[in-house]
């Protein structure tokens, strides 16, 4: 009876608690959301209209692909407060094996497309599991596991082709890919790109894997304390492989992604792409200490980043001027997000 | 500086008001501290101690309050101000940077220079000379992550004194350290008395206190409820001002073991290689018992519960749990066995700060919880709950991240975390370090309903009063190995420090 009823006070302790945090997150979202509101109008006036046209809406969609499907790889890694700067490298190197693999299958179009993104994410993942040995046998640092990767991967990328890109002798099978649209037809709707439709999906597979698995909450456990969730029973080498696996898969993706896109796999493909991604990751608020971060800020990230190119695009500012543009607003957002956290643990 | 007339205070506080969101953690503290005198400060944890320090630290500032030195109202808007006031804080986690040595540490902001350059000679004969004049030795070189805790603490000590510190705030200094170490310390608070310095000295080790304290001031719900001298406050007085209410006994009564009860754990031949290795040890620890692992620190018992727990690997030896042979190779190997391992440093190896109370009291349980590929979150809050009510765990509710919970209330979500799982044996390794009386009695009442549900328990303990109370044996460890077996009956505080010291009739020290 009294038990019932500090459960009860417990319970309803409980849903409070949930309730206000999800008030302050709608009060967050929804102001955020209305800044965002304005400044695409205002910024739609600069542009000529030009912004909100739904092309343009799409066009920005498509260039944020990438960057989010190799950030939401990037967050699971940084979660264990680890780094994996060898992405941008394993997409050029997937790229590559790929459009090798493809030129030499005969299979007809679903097959070559299915044994392609096959051997692609064998290689990505496995670029991803030799990343994670020396950081969960010997303790090295994954800054620089991944970054003999980086050389690594890249050094192999271009060794493939000699030096050049290797055009795919028959594009069909990855054109739907890499400029199809799906849902298309219906009252002059131009449907949507078949590559955000991959992001879409990638994005929320991951973000149900952790926010809902016990994988997700393991990830989580060991980015906030390893040694607490080891002695938990949790096997923490098994966690912190897996984030590395998950990663380099996702940079496969990308590197298909991207070599449907040109129809060639291209050596350089990726360059720079770590520190995209690390930047999407970071401004969607994960933290670089590990043990928190969502799927969820990583997209928005990646699309802040994504639409701050397109509209300087479109104000044809100049791309020297946009990197430093670029620079500053990931370093006000992350100041903001610190003076935020500050207040908040002051109240 | 001024000088303080004789016994006009050093410093005092009126009327401190601290409010935190939902809690009033200061409501109009008074406090003062004379030039000399070593003025107590005991409080349950959450009672208001840390803040009210942090305050005067100026770590944190006071929502309302006036604060005095040497009778002039000053603002204490920073630790640099307080520094200057002549304030030295000395916190429980030490504030030392690992890699430098010794004098770099205690000259680290205020080191001497020579033009551009520091003056590693002025720095390296300032600091002998203030050690030198205490009479203390210390590896001046070496670096602090190689000191011993006793040794860090004179290296803080020390770092008070370049600082002119005339007032020293002491946070639990004595949690990890020796009696002899203990004791030391003591001698050295009474030489800096004896120069004017005063201390404000805060400690759950009531005992020690007629030895080192002049005065006491007892915190409760945020508020000082009495100031008296140390020899007017009896223990119990003590006890009763910090939890309001009387408290029956320190420990409760252990339930006997039966005569036919099984041998639930067995160890034979244990040995590994932790921080200090295990060599050969065997014991057996039967249903409803408590074994106690009494000894010094550094002695090995830590690294016997870790090698049974998994923790770290056994290399040689045979363990038995419910009469059964277990491989153990890692913690999930001691888990699965039925071994729970309820660790020394709640922060650093119990809890994932940044998670909540339920995510942490799910954590080493969380198959249960999975209902296909997700876990069922509202069954995790409804076993969280269970434990919370259980427990007795002070949180607003199960989403409340456990960083934000005091001391006491992290331990008992530590010990939810493996009441939601069926373990037959529980290794507890210092169940109640810095936490307080109240939570303690808790505590040893949970260990007690554990052991009439069948449960087999290993305690490690430094605290000989509790070692004693609450086990039906007490094995002392020295160097890795057990030395001396005593059943409850015929064990003293004597015969457990000359088997932990190696020294035949030694006498018993520090102890209640």
């Amino acid at each position: 009876m009294a038990s019932d009823d500090v459960q009860a006070v417990m319970d309803a302790r409980a849903d409070a608690a949930v309730a206000r945090r999800r008030r302050a997150a709608t009060v967050r979202n929804v102001s955020l959301a209305v800044g965002f509101v304005v400044l695409v109008l205002v910024v739609n006036v600069f542009a000529h209209g030009n912004f909100l046209e739904p092309a343009n809406f799409s066009h920005v969609l498509r260039q944020i692909v990438v960057n989010t499907i190799l950030g939401v790889g990037q967050t699971f890694v940084i979660i264990t407060a680890g780094i994996d700067l060898s992405v941008g490298s394993v997409v050029g190197l997937c790229g590559m094996v790929m459009a090798m693999v493809a030129n030499t299958l005969h299979l007809g179009g679903p097959g070559t497309f299915l044994v392609t993104l096959v051997v692609g994410l064998a290689i990505g993942c496995g670029a991803g599991w030799i990343n994670a040995q020396p950081v969960v046998r010997l303790g090295l640092p994954p800054f620089i596991t991944t970054l003999a990767m980086m050389q690594v991967a890249r050094g192999l990328a271009f060794i493939l082709g000699h030096g050049q890109s290797i055009p795919l002798t028959d594009s069909g099978p990855f054109d739907w890919l890499g400029s199809g649209y799906i849902f298309g037809g219906i009252a002059g709707f131009p449907g949507i790109p078949w590559s955000v439709l991959v992001m879409a999906v990638v994005a929320i597979v991951f973000a149900i894997v952790l926010g809902r698995t016990a994988y997700g909450r393991y990830v989580l456990a060991v980015g906030g304390n390893e040694e607490a969730a080891r002695l938990a029973g949790i096997d923490t080498r098994r966690v912190k492989t897996l984030v590395y696996v998950i990663s380099g898969g996702c940079a496969a993706l990308g590197g298909l992604l991207l070599m449907a896109q040109f129809s060639a796999g291209t050596p350089q493909a990726g360059t720079g792409a770590e520190l995209q991604c690390i930047a999407a990751v970071v401004v969607g608020g994960t933290s670089l200490m590990g043990g928190r971060g969502t799927i969820v800020g990583t997209f928005f990230g990646a699309l802040l980043i994504g639409v701050l190119n397109n509209v300087m695009n479109l104000l044809v500012i100049e791309s020297y001027t946009q990197q430093i543009v670029l620079g500053v607003v990931i370093l006000l957002a992350l100041v903001l997000d610190a003076l935020r956290k500050r207040y908040l643990a002051a109240r | 500086m001024t000088v303080a007339a004789p016994d006009a205070p050093l410093l005092v506080m009126r009327g401190i008001v601290k409010t935190f969101p939902g809690v009033r953690a200061l409501d109009g503290v008074s406090f003062d501290v004379r030039a000399g005198e070593v003025h107590a400060l005991v409080g349950e944890n959450g009672a208001g101690k840390s803040t009210l320090m942090k305050i005067l630290a100026g770590a944190q500032p006071a929502d309302a309050g006036a604060i005095e030195v040497d009778g002039k109202p000053v603002t204490i808007d920073g630790p640099r101000t307080a520094e200057r006031l002549g304030i030295g804080m000395i916190y429980q986690e030490f504030n030392l940077v690992p890699d430098l040595g010794v004098i770099e540490n205690v000259v680290l902001g205020v080191e001497p220079r020579d033009g551009l350059f520091l003056d590693k000679r002025a720095a390296g004969s300032e600091v002998a000379k203030v050690l030198g004049e205490l009479g203390i030795a210390l590896p001046l070189d070496r670096p602090a992550r190689r000191l011993s805790v006793a040794e860090q603490q004179l290296t803080e000590i020390a770092k008070c004194l370049v600082r002119h510190a005339r007032l020293i705030v002491m946070d639990e200094p004595t949690a990890a350290l020796t009696d002899r170490e203990i004791d030391a310390l003591f001698a050295l608070i009474g030489k800096l008395k004896g120069q004017g310095v005063a201390f404000v000295y805060i400690s759950h080790r009531l005992e020690e206190l007629p030895r080192v304290a002049d005065r006491v001031t007892v915190l409760r719900d945020g508020k000082a409820i009495e100031t008296r001298p140390i020899a007017q406050m009896p223990q119990e007085d003590l006890i009763r001002l910090m939890v309001g209410r009387p408290l029956e006994s320190h420990f409760p009564d252990l339930p006997p073991v039966a005569a036919d009860a099984p041998v639930e754990l067995g160890v034979r031949g244990l040995s590994a290689d932790g921080f200090v290795p295990v060599h050969d040890l065997s014991f057996d620890v039967r249903r409803g018992e408590v074994v106690g692992l009494a000894g010094l620190v550094g002695a090995g018992r830590t690294e016997i519960v870790r090698a049974i727990a998994g923790a770290d690997i056994p290399t040689a030896g045979e363990i038995d749990v419910g009469g059964a042979r277990v491989v153990i190779r890692s913690p999930h190997d001691a888990i699965r066995a039925g071994i729970a391992f309820i660790t020394e440093d709640r922060k650093a190896q119990g809890l994932v700060l940044g998670m909540t109370v339920r995510e942490n009291t799910t954590l080493a349980h969380l198959d249960r919880f999975e209902r296909g590929a997700f876990i069922d979150k509202p069954a995790e809050i409804v076993a969280t709950n269970e434990e919370i009510a259980e427990l007795h765990i002070r949180t607003p509710s199960s989403e409340q991240t456990v960083r934000n919970l005091s001391g006491g209330n992290q331990q008992k979500v530590v010990l939810g975390k493996w009441l939601i799982g069926d373990a037959r044996v529980f290794l507890f390794d210092e169940p109640t370090r810095g936490i307080d009386v109240g939570a303690k009695a808790e505590i040893y009442t949970l260990m007690v309903e554990l052991l009439r549900n069948g449960a087999a328990i290993v305690m490690v303990s430094s605290e000989l009063p509790e070692a004693l109370g609450m086990s039906h044996r007490v094995l002392v460890v020295r160097d890795g190995r057990i030395q001396a077996e005593f059943a409850r009956a015929d064990v003293t505080p004597d015969k457990v420090i000359a088997a932990a010291t190696g020294v035949a009739g030694a006498a018993p020290q520090g102890c209640a």
